[in-house]
């Protein structure tokens, strides 16, 4: 059977075009488990998935969740406000506690950058990061790529903008290592203190101007604004900052005819995406979602599932 | 792991693992004799009586009872001091206590150390002072000098009583740990410790610009989603110190340099007269940011001021090497395994030191033409010793009997187990160095390094 040459998903930094590949073709066929009537496999049976969140989440944990669900394994939650964390446990104590009830694979939100790779350098279970900090969000970068692959076949020269706050965002560099390994050319678009230079480094181009940046897009990302940004002074007002980088019908009209839209959610309507353009045609904000569990499914499938399911 | 021969030295027994006196004299024969104050660097024999260095010469002859130590093949150095260390005693024992560390200092070739205040309670009165001079005195090890603390509490607002501390024996203020954010009360602190002849050396760190933030700011911090501290915190404090020394015409000794901004200001500092000294640790000497992504966000390379990029390395060590930096320190910070092994924000900052960086200097440094041994031993001794106000250690007859006795031959693996501090949290476990410590003499008594026993 095919299996990825790793025990972790941590990010997609480290994880070659071949091993997307792969994991891509699986969840291909993971959605139409998705989106079949009777939504059970048993490639999962006997295992056990744990979500351990330190930071709320709804789309993430609960995609998790049916991933593992779906194919037949069983899923539990830990979330922090819950937990033994409340009691001042520490993330390694937990993991251990955790990993000795029999779990094969632990999913971890963390808001400390680098915390899943501390936990599978003591853990012997797989680790899958489901964002830590401003570092990576894996599994968003490939369902991300999965969606826009979906609907242009290759990404290979499509110019794709990152619109917003790239700083702080592990699904901007989530996506910047998955878009530019396959060779799009993508450009992070944002208010100047919300664009770290350095970001050249990985291999974009910045742009502190939406209306040029959009110019010519096959795909833009939105990423949402953390309004907290304002009282640390980082922009003026959510006003001035919609007015500078929010996407609205007329900054959609300079891109290409049919550009994509993406969102990682949950979207502040008004804020980063107005609500035309969240809900219009161009839109693929749901279709993510969906995407979103096929390929949760396949990286569970691949790190741990049974041979059956691949002929 | 190469071994010297035991023959070689036949009374290294008594001495393995701690501090021994002889009487009535002890004999260091054909060592190599590096003093690069005196301008001496030749073979020779060293006679120590007591608590001094009494004769220097060749081919002494024993005297009746004497204590003979062959140091063939070694290079005797003046007694090394380390300038910013954390000895965590009081309040923070389980890190580090002053027994252990100074300790881990001798077994790292220092004859004498310097502790910082940040201790609990803060060392910023008498009886702290005092308590860690008799702590010390019974702990076997190098000799400790307390530094004492610029403001009550290091709470950055009043100062503490100078004048008591330096008659208690501190020969620095500094608030390390934290920088003293009012311009006004570290002016009063430069002005007022003037009067003592003592520096107040500045934690160069703009709090603002670092609240919350975990590496170095660029390219690595970046990648690693990591929140950056920039190099600006640090020459920003850099130049208002220097500016505020001026002014007042106090003494100013910059702590860890980091950035090759600071070196420059700490350049023209000095070429304008200001009373101005700076230290650069062993970690800014041999590290670089891009260590915390090859290590996979290890938390013992988090460190502040945070290791930087390779041109701030550079300029370390070139103004290190043209003694615009005047110390090498290793602002040893032991740390629990408990305060290291989480996440790295949650982590604490800091990297454990004494026992390996001399043998670290000397091995990725020295050996590889990078520093001159003879800098290396001056920046270790006469630097430390003149911004501190303390006698320059010294190889001439008549002077305090500390000696560094160094093997640049001797190859040997850095395990956690062999170091004498409490703290094991260093990112070089597992290193290979060649160059190390071997004996260290503190006031006429010998400490050999256990690996030769």
């Amino acid at each position: 059977m095919r299996r990825l040459p790793r025990k972790d998903i941590l990010g997609l930094e480290e994880i070659s075009t071949q091993e997307m590949d792969i994991i891509l073709a699986t969840a291909r066929s993971m959605k139409e488990l998705v989106q079949s009537p009777v939504k059970k496999e048993s490639s999962l049976k006997g295992k056990v998935v744990i979500n351990l969140f330190y930071e709320p989440s709804t789309r993430t944990r609960s995609s998790f969740e049916l991933a593992g669900k779906y194919l037949g394994g069983d899923v539990i939650n830990i979330t922090t406000a819950t937990s033994s964390v409340v009691k001042g446990e520490s993330l390694l104590d937990t993991a251990r506690t955790i990993l000795m009830m029999g779990c094969d694979v632990l999913v971890v939100r963390h808001s400390s950058s680098g915390s899943p790779h501390f936990l599978a350098q003591h853990l012997s279970c797989s680790v899958i990061n489901a964002g830590d900090g401003m570092h990576e969000h894996p599994t968003q970068g490939l369902l991300d790529l999965f969606t826009i692959r979906d609907q242009l076949g290759s990404v290979a020269g499509k110019r794709v903008v990152i619109l917003g706050d790239v700083a702080h965002s592990r699904v901007a560099r989530s996506n910047i290592w998955a878009l530019t390994k396959f060779g799009a050319k993508v450009t992070v678009c944002g208010p100047k203190t919300l664009i770290p230079v350095e970001v050249r480094s990985l291999g974009v181009e910045v742009s502190y101007d939406a209306d040029t940046a959009l110019a010519e897009a096959d795909v833009i990302n939105v990423l949402r604004l953390q309004l907290e940004r304002q009282h640390k002074g980082l922009f003026p007002s959510i006003r001035e900052y919609h007015a500078g980088w929010g996407l609205n019908q007329r900054r959609l009209n300079l891109a290409k005819p049919g550009a994509l839209v993406l969102h990682p959610g949950p979207m502040n309507r008004g804020v980063e995406i107005s609500s035309d353009i969240a809900d219009g045609d161009q839109s693929l904000i749901e279709e993510q979602v969906t995407n979103g569990v096929a390929i949760r499914m396949a990286l569970l499938h691949l790190l741990v599932g049974e041979v059956a399911r691949d002929e | 792991m190469s071994k010297l021969s035991l023959t070689v030295f036949p009374n290294y027994q008594e001495a393995a693992g701690e501090l021994t006196s002889f009487s009535p004299s002890l004999l260091l024969q054909k060592g190599r004799l590096l003093d690069p104050q005196q301008g001496l660097d030749a073979v020779g024999d060293v006679r120590l009586q007591g608590d001094k260095i009494v004769q220097v010469g060749n081919n002494l002859p024993p005297l009746a009872g004497e204590r003979v130590v062959s140091c063939q093949g070694l290079v005797l150095a003046p007694g090394f001091i380390d300038m910013h260390v954390h000895l965590r005693e009081p309040g923070y024992e389980y890190k580090e206590d002053i027994a252990s560390g100074s300790q881990a200092a001798l077994a790292g070739g220092f004859a004498q150390i310097c502790c910082m205040p940040n201790t609990y309670p803060i060392c910023d009165n008498r009886s702290v002072v005092e308590f860690i001079k008799q702590q010390a005195a019974h702990a076997n090890g190098a000799i400790v000098w307390p530094i004492a603390a610029i403001t009550k509490g290091e709470a950055g607002y009043e100062l503490s009583e100078m004048v008591e501390l330096r008659q208690a024996g501190v020969v620095a203020f500094s608030d390390d740990g934290r920088p003293v954010i009012n311009g006004e009360v570290m002016r009063n602190a430069l002005e007022y410790s003037s009067m003592l002849g003592v520096p107040v050396i500045s934690h160069l760190e703009d709090p603002y610009l670092s609240e919350g933030r975990v590496m170095h700011h660029g390219a690595v911090s970046t990648r690693l989603g990591l929140k950056g501290i920039p190099a600006a915190a640090e020459e920003i404090m850099a130049y208002r110190d220097l500016q505020l020394a001026k002014l007042v015409d106090g003494q100013i000794h910059l702590a860890h340099l980091s950035a090759a901004g600071t070196v420059e200001l700490l350049r023209q500092g000095k070429e304008r007269g200001i009373k101005a000294s700076g230290e650069v640790t062993v970690h800014h000497l041999l590290l670089t940011h891009e260590m915390v992504a090859e290590s996979g966000y290890d938390s013992n390379t988090k460190v502040n001021p945070p290791l930087r990029t390779e041109e701030d390395r550079q300029a370390l060590l070139v103004g290190l090497r043209e003694g615009v930096i005047d110390a090498i320190v290793t602002d040893h910070a032991p740390h629990h395994l408990d305060d290291k092994r989480m996440d790295f924000d949650g982590a604490a900052f800091g990297i454990s030191g004494l026992d390996v960086a001399v043998a670290l200097i000397l091995s990725r440094l020295v050996s590889r033409g990078e520093l001159s041994l003879e800098r290396m031993i001056t920046a270790f001794t006469t630097g430390p010793a003149q911004i501190l106000g303390l006698t320059p250690p010294s190889l001439t007859p008549g002077s305090s009997a500390n000696i560094t006795v160094l093997d640049l031959q001797l190859t040997q693996e850095i395990a956690a187990t062999a170091l004498k501090s409490k703290g094991k949290n260093m990112p070089y476990l597992g290193w290979t160095l060649t160059g190390w410590p071997v004996m260290t003499i503190v006031r006429g008594k010998l400490y050999a390094h256990p690996s030769l026993a």
